[in-house]
Formats: C-alpha cells, sequence, structure tokens
C-alpha cells in the first residue's frame, strides 16, 4: 500500500480541464518531483493531494495509516506573511494545530515538539526573533520545521527555493535531502528546476498535457519529455 | 486636574461613555490584528458605512429598534465583503468602495427625505459623547464578553488561520469558518460602536491599534496584549479630551490614536536600528 495513490485523476479549473487521466503513487521514503511549465496543473494537483479539492473524475487515496490532515505542507509565501509580527517558536508551534482538534490550547508534548523541530533544522538561535526580520531562507527553515510538526512521515513542498539565492538554494536542497534520506521522510516536491529535481528525486512526475510523465528519475532522463528538457535545462547552464 | 476628572466621572453619561468606549475599542482592537494581518482592513471601512446606512433607514422608517434592524444588515454585508475579498475575479478593494460609498449615498437620500439632517443622523456620522444609553452599555458588555471569550478560545486556530491560511487548511482546519466568525464579530462591534464614533471614524479603531503595536512588538501574542492597551488607554483619553475641549468623539480618539502611531513609528525605527548592529555580526 502506498502513502498516496492517484488513479485516474482529472482536474479542472474554471471549466477547463487541467489534468486528465493522471496515475502516479508515492511510497514511504519516496522522493517525487512534480515538474512542469505554469498553467501545467501543479497547483491544482496539491490542493488535490492535500485534500482540499476533488478530483472531477478518478480518485486519491492516502494508506499506510496515513491520516487525512497529516501533511507537512510547505506553501508559497505570500506577500502578508514576510511582515508578520509573531516569533519563531509560535510559528512553528503552530505546525501543531492538527493534533489538537478542538481543544484551545498547545499541550506540553506539543512545545516539545516543536523545540525538537527548531533543533533538528538548528534555528536554535532564532527561536525569539521575529519571523519578519529573518532573512529568506530562514523562513523557509521556520516554514519546514513548521510542516515537520504537522508530519513525521510526508512533507509536501511547493516551490520551496523561490527567491532564494543560489548558495542558500544549495543549502535547502541538502536539508531536504537529508530528511528523506536519514529520516525516512518522504518528500513531494513541486519544482520549476529540472536539474535539481533530477539530481535529488528519487521520481519525477512531470506534468505536460498529454506528454505527463512519470516514473523514477533513470526512467526519466531516459525518456521523450526528459531527454527534451533536461538537455535543454543543462545546455542553459 | 484631579478635581476636574473626578468631575467629569460624576457625570452619568460620561461613566457610560467610558466603560462602552473602553469595551468596543478593546474588542475592535482584537479583531483589527487579524484583519490588518489578513489585508482585510477595508472591510471594516466598508461595513460601517453599511452600517450607517441601515441605521438612516432604520430612523426613516421608525423601526423602534435601528440597532437591532441594522446588525443583521451588516452581518449580510460581511458575509458578501469576505466572498468578494476571497474570490479573485472581482478586484476586492473597489468592490469595498463601491459598497461602502454606495450605501452611504443611500444613508443620506434616505435621511435627508424623511427626518433630515437631523442630530441623530450627525452623532452616527460623526459619533456623540452622549450617544451611549442604558440598553447600549448593556449590549456592549455582552459583546466584549463573546469577543474575548472567542479570541481566547480560538487563539492558536486565529493565529495559524491569520499566518498562514493555506497551511491552516491543509492541516485540516477549516479557514473559511474562522474568518466568518471574525468578520460577523466585526460586523458586531461595528454596528455598536457607530454612535459613539460615527461610522466615518469607527473603522480607526480596528486599524490604528493594530498598527501601531505591530511597529513596536516582535511576537503574536504581544502585539494583540499591546493593541488591546493601546485601543482602551487612546479612547479613554480621547473622551477626556473631547470633554473638556467640546470636540467631537470620534475624532478626539482618532487623534489620540495618531499621536501614538507616531510615538510607536519613532521608537520603532530607533530599535530597529539597534537590531540591525546588534544582528549585523
Amino acid at each position: 500500500m502506498s502513502f498516496i495513490t492517484c488513479e485516474n485523476v482529472s482536474f479542472s479549473y474554471e471549466n477547463t480541464s487541467v489534468i486528465k487521466n493522471l496515475n502516479f503513487s508515492v511510497n514511504q521514503g519516496d522522493y517525487l518531483c512534480i515538474v512542469g511549465e505554469n498553467g501545467s496543473g501543479k497547483s491544482t494537483l496539491i490542493k488535490g493531494i492535500l485534500g482540499l479539492k476533488s478530483p472531477a473524475d478518478g480518485k486519491i487515496t492516502r494508506g499506510d495509516g496515513l491520516k487525512p490532515n497529516e501533511t507537512g505542507y510547505l506553501p508559497q509565501q505570500t506577500p502578508a506573511q514576510k511582515d508578520f509580527p509573531a516569533s519563531v517558536y509560535e510559528v512553528v508551534l503552530s505546525g501543531r494545530l492538527n493534533s489538537r482538534g478542538l481543544k484551545p490550547f498547545y499541550s506540553k508534548k506539543d512545545k516539545q515538539i516543536a523545540i525538537d523541530n527548531i533543533k533538528r533544522l538548528k534555528i536554535e538561535h532564532l527561536l525569539k526573533r521575529s519571523y519578519r526580520d529573518l532573512s529568506g531562507g530562514q523562513q523557509q527553515r521556520v516554514l519546514l520545521a513548521r510542516a515537520l510538526c504537522a508530519s513525521k512521515k510526508i512533507l509536501l513542498l511547493d516551490e520551496p527555493v523561490t527567491g532564494l539565492d543560489p548558495i542558500v538554494t544549495e543549502d535547502m536542497y541538502k536539508l531536504i535531502e537529508e530528511l528523506n534520506k536519514n529520516e525516512h521522510i518522504t518528500v513531494i516536491m513541486v519544482s520549476h528546476d529540472i536539474k535539481s529535481s533530477v539530481r535529488y528525486a528519487t521520481h519525477i512526475l512531470h506534468l505536460d498535457g498529454d506528454r505527463t510523465f512519470f516514473g523514477t528519475t533513470d526512467e526519466y532522463i531516459k525518456s521523450p519529455i526528459g531527454k527534451y528538457f533536461f538537455s535543454e535545462d543543462t545546455q542553459n547552464v | 486636574m484631579f478635581d476636574e476628572i473626578i468631575k467629569m466621572f460624576s457625570y452619568e453619561f460620561f461613566v457610560r461613555a467610558v466603560i462602552g468606549g473602553s469595551l468596543i475599542s478593546l474588542c475592535a482592537a482584537l479583531l483589527g490584528v487579524s484583519l490588518v494581518l489578513k489585508r482585510y482592513s477595508m472591510i471594516g471601512d466598508g461595513l460601517s458605512h453599511v452600517g450607517f446606512g441601515a441605521l438612516a433607514i432604520a430612523a426613516a422608517v421608525n423601526a423602534a429598534a435601528p440597532l437591532e434592524f441594522a446588525v443583521p444588515i451588516v452581518m449580510i454585508a460581511a458575509f458578501f465583503l469576505l466572498r468578494i475579498s476571497q474570490n479573485g475575479k472581482i478586484k476586492g478593494d473597489s468592490a469595498i468602495a463601491i459598497i461602502s460609498t454606495a450605501s452611504l449615498a443611500v444613508g443620506i437620500m434616505v435621511a435627508t427625505m424623511t427626518t433630515g439632517m437631523n442630530t441623530d443622523i450627525n452623532s452616527y456620522l460623526f459619533g456623540s459623547i452622549i450617544a451611549m444609553s442604558q440598553k447600549d452599555i448593556i449590549i456592549c458588555i455582552i459583546l466584549s464578553i463573546i469577543v474575548i471569550i472567542m479570541f481566547v478560545f480560538f487563539y492558536n486556530k486565529i493565529f495559524a488561520v491569520t499566518f498562514d491560511e493555506s497551511f491552516a487548511k491543509a492541516t485540516g482546519t477549516k479557514a473559511g469558518i474562522y474568518n466568518m466568525i471574525i468578520a460577523f464579530l466585526t460586523a458586531l462591534t461595528i454596528t455598536v460602536g457607530m454612535k459613539m464614533m460615527g461610522s466615518l471614524l469607527i473603522s480607526s479603531l480596528i486599524i490604528f491599534p493594530a498598527i501601531t503595536s505591530m511597529r513596536i512588538c516582535k511576537r503574536f501574542k504581544t502585539v494583540v496584549i499591546c493593541s488591546a492597551v493601546i485601543s482602551v488607554l487612546c479612547s479613554i483619553s480621547g473622551l477626556i479630551i473631547s470633554y473638556q475641549y467640546n470636540t467631537p468623539t470620534g475624532a478626539s480618539i482618532v487623534i489620540t490614536n495618531v499621536c501614538l502611531l507616531i510615538i510607536s513609528g519613532i521608537i520603532g525605527s530607533i530599535s530597529d536600528k539597534i537590531n540591525t548592529k546588534k544582528y549585523a555580526k
């Protein structure tokens, strides 16, 4: 049984279908990169995986004891967030909200988990700093710590390196790789960057209408669409 | 000076105004932090104009209880304004401007054609220190108890929804419901507070304290507490000024808020400079 299975899934957005008959599955320990042009349906698919949007056709199932709200989601940042007055601790702790149900306050255990994840991502020194005073890379680490508070099993990252400089981008990729390899956390990452996706991911889902591809990274490099995009990408570098 | 203040508080209307004003500013400040951070502060402005229109119509048809007539209308407006802001197709800010100016116009038309621009209408527009009746105070107390309980009970959820709606939704928090709760409570606060603050100025109670405390506080919890304190202090000092110099209540309270905003701006930029030095290394 896989964590997430998509069977013949179709999505439409404002009455036009963006994804047709999509099939793929994510198993524990996988590192899946979802790539594709703007408008290829990446954001819609994320909403589908999170259960915020039901597919027009087909079904998305969760298995292996993965609960519906147990996805560590790292959304793209909104402009309003960048100057939000909240301490790093407050932000990370809010990741525990899904464990609370209707109970209004966090328990000692929640607070401990928040602190553990802050240490895990090596941002203890930022604990009391205000989120808005941090650099882009630091903010992403904080949001990643929050995502880890929400789930120990699976992370869903929506373009986590957008707007980061090359060195910080590399750090971020390394960090995600460590979480995947050493802590066996399943990673689903939406990305624009095909080169890095091929470098780090175990599986690739390339959304591109009828040419949509899903398979392991090795298969992707050999596939026509992979050859086309990957070689084009490397030539540009 | 001291005698003056004691004398002030010997008037029943002034005590009522202080109690009512403090409670309303407290509610508005709590709700305001979330509204301002979510970029919804214009909703408060829109609602106050809708409230004016509704109260003018209530006065025209001689409704026995204008407030009870206006509250549901403003709540419905809150529902639609929130929908508009969340819907990408219509530009939220212009839609809010259309609704707010339209209801202001309707209110003034109705008022001039029926009762004329009497003192009642005038006090709804600009606020009045003697507007608070015994019944208004009771409504204020009930309202503020509801707002405070809701805020404390849902504090962590409100924080999560305010900071990051997508994440909150993804982890199973019904963000839409909390947005609605905030919008309805805002509608209630605005309608009740309008008599004293005036519909043209009531939205300042939502916006100013939040902005002022955001400039100096770094944590969400301190922002909330600080804006509640600032808001109550500004209202009381505004009321004293209003009484002493016979100025309109709403405007006096806004002016005290403006002063504090300037002060917090100065403090904020000084502490920013200190912090940049501290973390530069």
